[in-house]
């Protein structure tokens, strides 16, 4: 499985730069939302994989999976919806006001 | 403490300055010269215990694990520098009251000057070397302020630039040098360093100690190869001259040099660098200040050579000579500074310091003319000023000390001492003796007397020294010189030796001098013919030529395109990270493999599937919206299965809030993306990407197929989540209990964010080309029918109350399940908009009666009352607490402190997402949206009718 998850990881790398190299603002921020999913699910298993054993405390419990990778995690995943979004907003202000989602300046502007 | 107040009256006075030039000039001084004097005051309370050979220590630990703290000392040298610098920085605000004119603003002048007399208190105070260079710096920058202080001069500011970087990397090197230092001696207390000298000049590393610290000091003590930046600091203001560049800063290097003689002094390498250094100096200073013309250039030069004589007496390495060097170093600044301050006057009175534009000024300005006089013939060594006395002891150290050969010394000492005789008999003889000219620029008088009462009482010093040292000077002598040597001196200083070799070497100084002066025009007609090394030419050319390879390199990686930065930046980790690979050894990983699931590994291949997809169809703008949320929702699965209930949670929550506001932002912006990069373009970028994600892809696997190096923090946070916090949700403990203060950074940020997006709508809502558009926005693609639906009205009616319940039980029992503040403001925040998308933002807006704002405010206020609660049990900030309660006739229940945090956390979060959908929306209104009267569009009873 570690394979798999690792491949993921390496797709959603390299869609969310790729995407971030166009030259339109919307495919860099989706490349950006891509990138994020990315190191999110990187940190993550930096705990390592573990399988029905959620970090809740339970005498029945036989083990418990790394708590602390998915607190890092829980707080980046709301933190980056805010980058998103003022990304996003900073995008539409951009095709608002020069009227192009052009991401390059180009010479002499 | 009185030692730290010492060193912070001046700064105090720095800001009274500043704040006091409204009620005039003359208040402004008043106050600077206040504090400056209360701080000469207080050191001379302090300066008996001192003389009588105890030295005074004040103690502040600052970040004592770093070795840092604001420990001062105050010893012989100390007292000797801190006079200097308290006393002659009185004199000079004095003066400076009278020549700066009414144009220059005196205030920020005081100001940057009193600033500059704190750092330079602060350097001859400290006794840690970490402080101290920090007051180092501050002399640097204050400097900088103060040379370039007439802006509108361009050889001000480039002579500010060139001083800050001479001095300021010489600062880089110092700082190297000292920490080296600090660790060799295991401390970064001078006190204790002191008391290292012989481990110190033992150990490996004495050598780069050295020269570093050296480099330091020459450079700030303008020692070749560093000298050619005095110069031209001389465009700085008279009274900066004076103060900064004859008695103070420029003697910060010798300072240093003094201050640390007992641990870097008496070594070969000491005595050849630094006496090779100081004789170099001395004489290209004293040449090159012979066929000057600028009066101030003159006294630079001689300053300069003056700083490399007391730098020859240093490297000589013997006590006897250390005591000439601070005897000279308090000579140097009375009759140095009385010179400045006696050039300036004539540039001020005459308009020109040009010394072939000047003579016979003792007729016109007789009491100027009596100041330079005096002074003049102090630097030039005639009996019985105070000059005299310490060329005589210099003469009598170097014609015993063998340099290459027994007399080299002497001989090259006696040659700069002669060009000293000549450019000082110069200065009278040029500027002031002669005739009476008709063509100064500006027929020139005596000024007031508050501007020569300065430099006069200098020059009294000057005679009263000279005629009774013993009485005078002696006394503080012998006890700097015992502070540099650390053994007890009582020096004796006298005109008349005998006879002696000195005596001779003095004489023929001063005739050989008289006659250089004799032969000045034709000297200094060979001179001019002659071209020179310029140094300010090699500086410009070494800094031009670095400029423009940071301008080419700056122009290549950021040239306006975020795409090239980004490609840049990704190729340069990518090779970094391939070059690790490949030139490290590595070995498979040890962890065996978490088996294959067949529905894992059906949502594997959807996840690459849609991702590849998202891919291929991303110029389809919706399209590949929509894919990417399926991507987002797939992950949040992955999370469910591998034991990561609170992450699936959370990540469908946030998918759906970020999906709702990119659909609201792509409302505006085109529907497709054009094909637009060449095909060798994306061919780049694929190459670069792939790479990139087979290299992450890579480090993934490798990290997940081994353990952990050492234990984890894990295991303590899972051990103490249930004891420590009173929650068996260890996630949920470690975001609200363990890591509080984390959160609490968190939420504020999300809140600045949402704040941002706000701010960032207003200004797009204000007049401008981006309001004009929205006024004049037509919808580019069809309109549904019904834009209200009653179906959807119907149906989020019902669901809205549901939601918000669910949203009450999450957060309720997230401290012990899955759940949680943050999840919880995510699925209020869900329900709240599907009233938006059913209705309408106008329509919901209307009925919502609570501010988004005020939401964000009270969720990090709520968060920062509970944490402050903890310093009511005398708990450090954000200390948690729980206890269980019993409730008849509800079963045992928990009470925690954490679920206040958690309440705080829920609304920061619940405002930030609903404030972002909300400023988003806004566009909409102003780009013609209608506001809707009733819930939804089509009214089943009103259409019955």
């Amino acid at each position: 499985m570690e394979a798999l998850i690792a491949a993921t990881i390496g797709l959603l790398t390299a869609g969310g730069i790729y995407l971030m190299l166009r030259a339109r603002t919307f495919p860099v921020i989706l490349g950006l939302t891509l990138l994020s999913y990315a190191v999110n699910v990187f940190i993550f298993v930096s705990g390592r994989l573990a399988v029905n054993l959620p970090a809740i405390i339970d005498k029945t419990a036989t083990g418990y999976t790394d708590p602390l990778p998915q607190a890092l995690v829980l707080t980046a995943i709301v933190i980056s919806f805010g980058m998103t979004a003022v990304i996003v907003l900073m995008a539409l202000g951009s095709w608002l006001t020069a009227g192009h989602d052009r991401v390059d300046l180009e010479d002499g502007q | 403490m009185t030692l730290a107040l010492i060193a912070l009256l001046p700064f105090v006075g720095a800001l009274f300055a500043g704040l006091t030039i409204r009620a005039g000039r003359g208040v402004c001084a008043a106050f600077a010269a206040a504090f400056t004097a209360l701080a000469l005051l207080l050191l001379a309370l302090n300066a008996p215990a001192v003389l009588r050979g105890e030295v005074i220590q004040t103690r502040i630990d600052w970040l004592p694990q770093i070795g840092l703290s604001a420990n001062f000392m105050l010893d012989g040298l100390g007292v000797l520098f801190a006079g200097l610098i308290l006393g002659i920085g009185l004199l000079i605000i004095l003066y400076a009251r009278f020549y700066l004119s009414e144009a220059d603003p005196f205030g920020r002048f005081l100001t940057f000057l009193m600033l500059f007399q704190g750092a330079m208190v602060g350097i001859v105070l400290s006794d840690n070397i970490l402080l101290l260079l920090v007051f180092w710096e501050l002399t640097s920058l204050s400097s900088f302020l103060l040379i370039g202080f007439w802006g509108h001069l361009a050889e001000g500011r480039q002579g500010a630039r060139m001083a800050l970087a001479v001095t300021g990397g010489g600062g880089l090197a110092m700082i190297a040098g000292m920490l080296i230092l600090g660790n060799i001696a295991g401390s970064y207390d001078l006190s204790v360093i002191l008391t290292q000298g012989e481990a110190v000049r033992a150990s490996d590393w004495y050598l780069p100690a050295l020269l570093l610290i050296l480099l330091g000091c020459f450079a700030k003590s303008a020692q070749f190869p560093f000298h050619f930046w005095l110069p031209h600091a001389m465009a700085a203001p008279t009274p900066v001259s004076a103060y900064l560049h004859s008695a103070t800063m420029v003697k910060a290097g010798i300072f240093l040099m003094a201050r640390l003689w007992p641990v870097l002094a008496g070594t070969p390498e000491w005595f050849w660098i630094v006496t090779t250094a100081g004789l170099i100096t001395l004489l290209i200073g004293a040449k090159t200040a012979l066929f000057k013309h600028d009066l101030k250039a003159i006294l630079a030069y001689s300053t300069v050579s003056h700083l490399g004589l007391i730098t020859m007496l240093l490297g000589i390495g013997t006590k006897a000579a250390a005591t000439v060097a601070v005897f000279h170093i308090l000579n140097h600044a009375t009759f140095k500074a009385a010179l400045f301050m006696a050039a300036g006057i004539v540039d001020h009175e005459a308009h020109t310091r040009d010394i072939r534009r000047l003579g016979g000024l003792r007729h016109l300005m007789p009491i100027t003319a009596g100041i330079v006089a005096i002074a003049a013939l102090s630097m030039a060594g005639i009996p019985p000023l105070n000059g005299f006395l310490s060329k005589e002891m210099m003469l009598e150290e170097v014609v015993h000390t063998p340099y290459l050969t027994p007399w080299l010394l002497a001989a090259l000492a006696t040659a700069g001492a002669l060009l000293s005789v000549a450019y000082s008999f110069r200065l009278v003889a040029h500027g002031f003796m002669g005739p009476v000219r008709s063509d100064y620029p500006h027929k020139p008088h005596d000024p007031g007397f508050g501007m020569w009462a300065a430099p006069a009482l200098l020059a009294v010093l000057v005679v009263l020294i000279g005629l009774m040292p013993m009485t005078l000077a002696a006394w503080l002598v012998d006890a700097a010189v015992g502070a540099v040597t650390g053994q007890a001196v009582a020096v004796k200083i006298s005109h008349w030796h005998g006879l002696t070799i000195p005596l001779g070497l003095s004489a023929f100084a001063i005739l050989g001098g008289a006659l250089v002066l004799r032969l000045h025009a034709p000297f200094q007609r060979s001179w001019d013919a002659f071209p020179k090394p310029d140094g300010k030419a090699m500086f410009d050319t070494l800094t031009n030529t670095l400029a423009a390879i940071a301008r080419r390199l700056t122009a290549f990686s950021h040239n306006g395109s975020l795409s090239s930065a980004i490609a840049i930046g990704v190729a340069t980790i990518t090779l970094l990270g391939a070059y690790a690979f490949v030139s490290g050894t590595h070995a498979v990983g040890t962890r065996t493999a978490t088996p294959m699931n067949p529905v894992a590994l059906a949502v594997w291949l959807a996840v690459v599937l849609v991702t590849l997809a998202t891919l291929a169809l991303h110029r389809q703008r919706l399209l590949s919206l929509v894919l990417v949320g399926v991507i987002g929702l797939l992950i949040s699965l992955g999370f469910a299965w591998l034991s990561a209930p609170d992450l699936a949670l959370t990540q469908i929550t946030v998918e759906v809030v970020t999906i709702v506001l990119m659909l609201l932002a792509l409302n505006f912006l085109p529907k497709t993306t054009p094909r637009e990069s060449s095909n060798v373009r994306r061919l780049r970028d694929a190459v670069i990407a792939g790479a990139a994600g087979l290299g992450t892809a890579g480090l993934a696997y490798a990290m997940m197929m081994r353990d952990f190096s050492f234990p984890t923090i894990s295991a303590f946070h899972l051990a103490q989540s249930k004891p420590g916090a009173g929650g068996t949700n260890a996630v949920n403990t470690i975001i609200v209990d363990f890591r509080g203060y984390d959160t609490f950074g968190e939420i504020i940020v999300l809140g600045i964010a949402a704040l941002l997006i706000f701010a960032l709508v207003e200004s797009l809502l204000s007049p401008g080309p981006a309001n004009d558009r929205l006024l004049a926005w037509r919808p580019d693609s069809p309109r549904a029918g019904d834009r209200h639906p009653m179906m959807l009205v119907v149906a989020t009616r019902l669901m809205l109350p549901l939601a918000m319940m669910v949203g009450v039980y999450l957060y309720l029992r997230g401290h012990n399940l899955p759940g949680g503040g943050f999840v919880a403001g995510l699925v209020f925040a869900i329900a709240l908009v599907m009233q938006y998308m059913a209705s309408g933002y106008g329509w919901t807006a209307a009925r919502l009666r609570f501010d988004y704002h005020a939401l964000i405010g009270l969720g990090v206020l709520v968060a920062a009352a509970t944490g402050i609660g903890a310093w009511f049990g005398g708990l450090p900030f954000l200390t948690s607490g729980y206890d269980y309660v019993h409730l008849w006739p509800l079963e045992e229940f928990e009470l925690a402190t954490a679920a206040l945090f958690d309440l705080g956390v829920f609304l920061t979060v619940l405002g930030a997402v609903m404030l972002a959908l909300a400023s988003l929306s806004r566009l909409s209104v102003r780009a013609g949206q209608t506001v809707n009267t009733r819930a939804y569009d089509i009214e089943p009873e009103t259409e019955a009718k």
